[in-house]
């Protein structure tokens, strides 16, 4: 299908997309990479009337790895994977991209449109909240950081003001003494994930974060005391009383008991992966 | 800032299969449907409009992208290049296009012009491409006819051959930053 009629602005600086969004707020829908918007304006799905195209900001395409690793909103998804700064200190993004949609779709979608869709199954969003991440909005009003945890919502419905823009993304360095992984079912690869989980565990400190997405409207992050050792009685255990305090829903694709399941198995394969690639410093 | 009211029209210029080109398009037109219906170049298929079916797959400055899910107002000073431009410059099927051939990567052909633009750009960054690594380049397309062998096939030798001939055809993984 072709989309409703709607009034296209592109913006060349912040300042330029930022008074767009003043003036017009909620009437305004923000187009990055276009992967799931053009999919939804197509389907009139969402009928805005204007599309405020920010592909020509080019300042915020910028990776910058200092404290955190900043990748701005317009980072393409294919860029990130092969940046060298993400491979190194954000591993488990570079883990979960090869899962993002498809080649094709990776060469445009952006890190930060992915984040601003928040797609229940959606990779990044999960990466984001599992490694403590934070989002940067812009707004003429100010400029603000909210947690990953505090910024999804609900399903496609986040804590950005009608005036804001999402910036850039704050992706906490991984230390060297942390191990990560990351599994996800779906039907197809490139599929949305029907489960996925993203482990980050903690050698030093024994403790292990284990992302889930695709279970309930947003990514569920859950910490635990890691067992010792590739001890399969004990891993089987923390998984499935993990899997207990999740909320799930169901859908056509899968129901909530299977998605259960489905996160009690690869919350073992993500525990027992990182356990086996810390045992290489044991 | 560029401002287009809805249901106005604007002039994008671009290059288009090596030739500087521009025309005008109302903001919500696709550029797979600016190719088609203002360019006459219906070597772009448009399948799923959604996004899935990659059949309007088109290289925009060298990537492969859907070309349903891009407005031609987008495009403006971008190099495009459709099935229509991969030939050699004698008009002969490039060596890609032949190995389509030869293997019998294609029976209708619907899919085939996005894919050829999907493979453009993986050869040009795999050269030593695996068959995991072009069946995962390959699941953005669907095709209903081929079982996806032949494709394998075509694409495979492809990069064997390039690699055989010596031909620099690779610009190595890079790094961004």
């Amino acid at each position: 299908m072709k989309p409703a009629a709607f009034k296209y602005v592109r913006a060349d600086s912040i300042e330029e997309a930022l008074s767009v969004l003043a003036k017009y707020g909620e009437d305004v829908r923000v187009m990055a990479g276009g992967q799931s918007l053009g999919a939804l304006l197509n389907m009139r799905i969402v009928t805005p009337p204007i599309v405020l195209d920010i592909n020509r900001i080019f300042v915020l395409s910028q990776i910058e790895s200092g404290r955190t690793v900043m990748t701005g909103a317009m980072v393409r998804q294919a860029d990130a994977l092969s940046s060298g700064a993400i491979r190194r200190d954000v591993g488990l993004l570079a883990q979960a991209l090869p899962h993002v949609g498809h080649y094709q779709t990776r060469n445009r979608g952006t890190l930060g449109g992915s984040v601003a869709h928040a797609d229940p199954s959606a990779e990044i969003p999960l990466v984001l909240a599992t490694l403590g991440g934070e989002i940067e909005l812009r707004s003429v009003r100010h400029v603000r950081r909210v947690a990953a945890k505090q910024f999804f919502r609900s399903a496609l419905v986040t804590g950005r003001g009608g005036d804001e823009l999402i910036t850039a993304l704050h992706w906490p360095r991984t230390s060297s003494e942390t191990e990560t992984a990351f599994f996800e079912f779906a039907v197809r690869d490139g599929d949305f994930a029907i489960v996925a989980v993203a482990c980050a565990f903690e050698r030093r400190a024994g403790r292990m974060r284990l992302g889930f997405g695709g279970c309930g409207e947003v990514p569920q992050v859950v910490e635990v005391s890691a067992p010792s050792g590739i001890n399969a009685k004990a891993v089987e255990e923390i998984a499935r009383d993990l899997s207990k305090q999740l909320d799930y829903r169901s859908d056509l694709l899968a129901s909530a008991d299977y998605r259960r399941s489905l996160a009690t198995v690869l919350a073992r394969k993500a525990m027992v992966a990182s356990i086996e690639k810390a045992r290489a410093y044991a | 800032m560029l401002e287009v009211e809805a249901g106005a029209r604007t002039t994008v210029k671009f290059t288009l299969n090596g030739k500087a080109v521009k025309a005008e398009a109302e903001a919500r037109m696709q550029l797979a449907d600016f190719l088609r219906h203002v360019f006459k170049q219906y070597g772009t298929h448009v399948g799923c409009e959604h996004g899935i079916c990659g059949a309007c797959t088109v290289l925009v400055d060298g990537r492969a992208v859907r070309s349903c899910l891009i407005f031609a107002a987008q495009i403006e000073g971008a190099t495009v290049t459709t099935v229509e431009g991969l030939a050699e410059d004698n008009g002969e099927l490039n060596d890609l296009q032949m190995a389509f051939r030869t293997h019998h990567a294609l029976q209708c052909g619907f899919c085939t012009p996005g894919i050829l633009a999907s493979a453009t750009q993986f050869l040009n960054e795999h050269a030593d491409a695996s068959e995991h690594d072009i069946r995962d380049m390959l699941s953005g397309h669907i095709c209903r006819c081929t079982g996806y062998t032949g494709i394998i096939e075509a694409i495979s030798a492809t990069a064997q051959n390039r690699k055989s001939r010596g031909q620099k055809n690779t610009s190595p993984e890079k790094d961004n930053d």
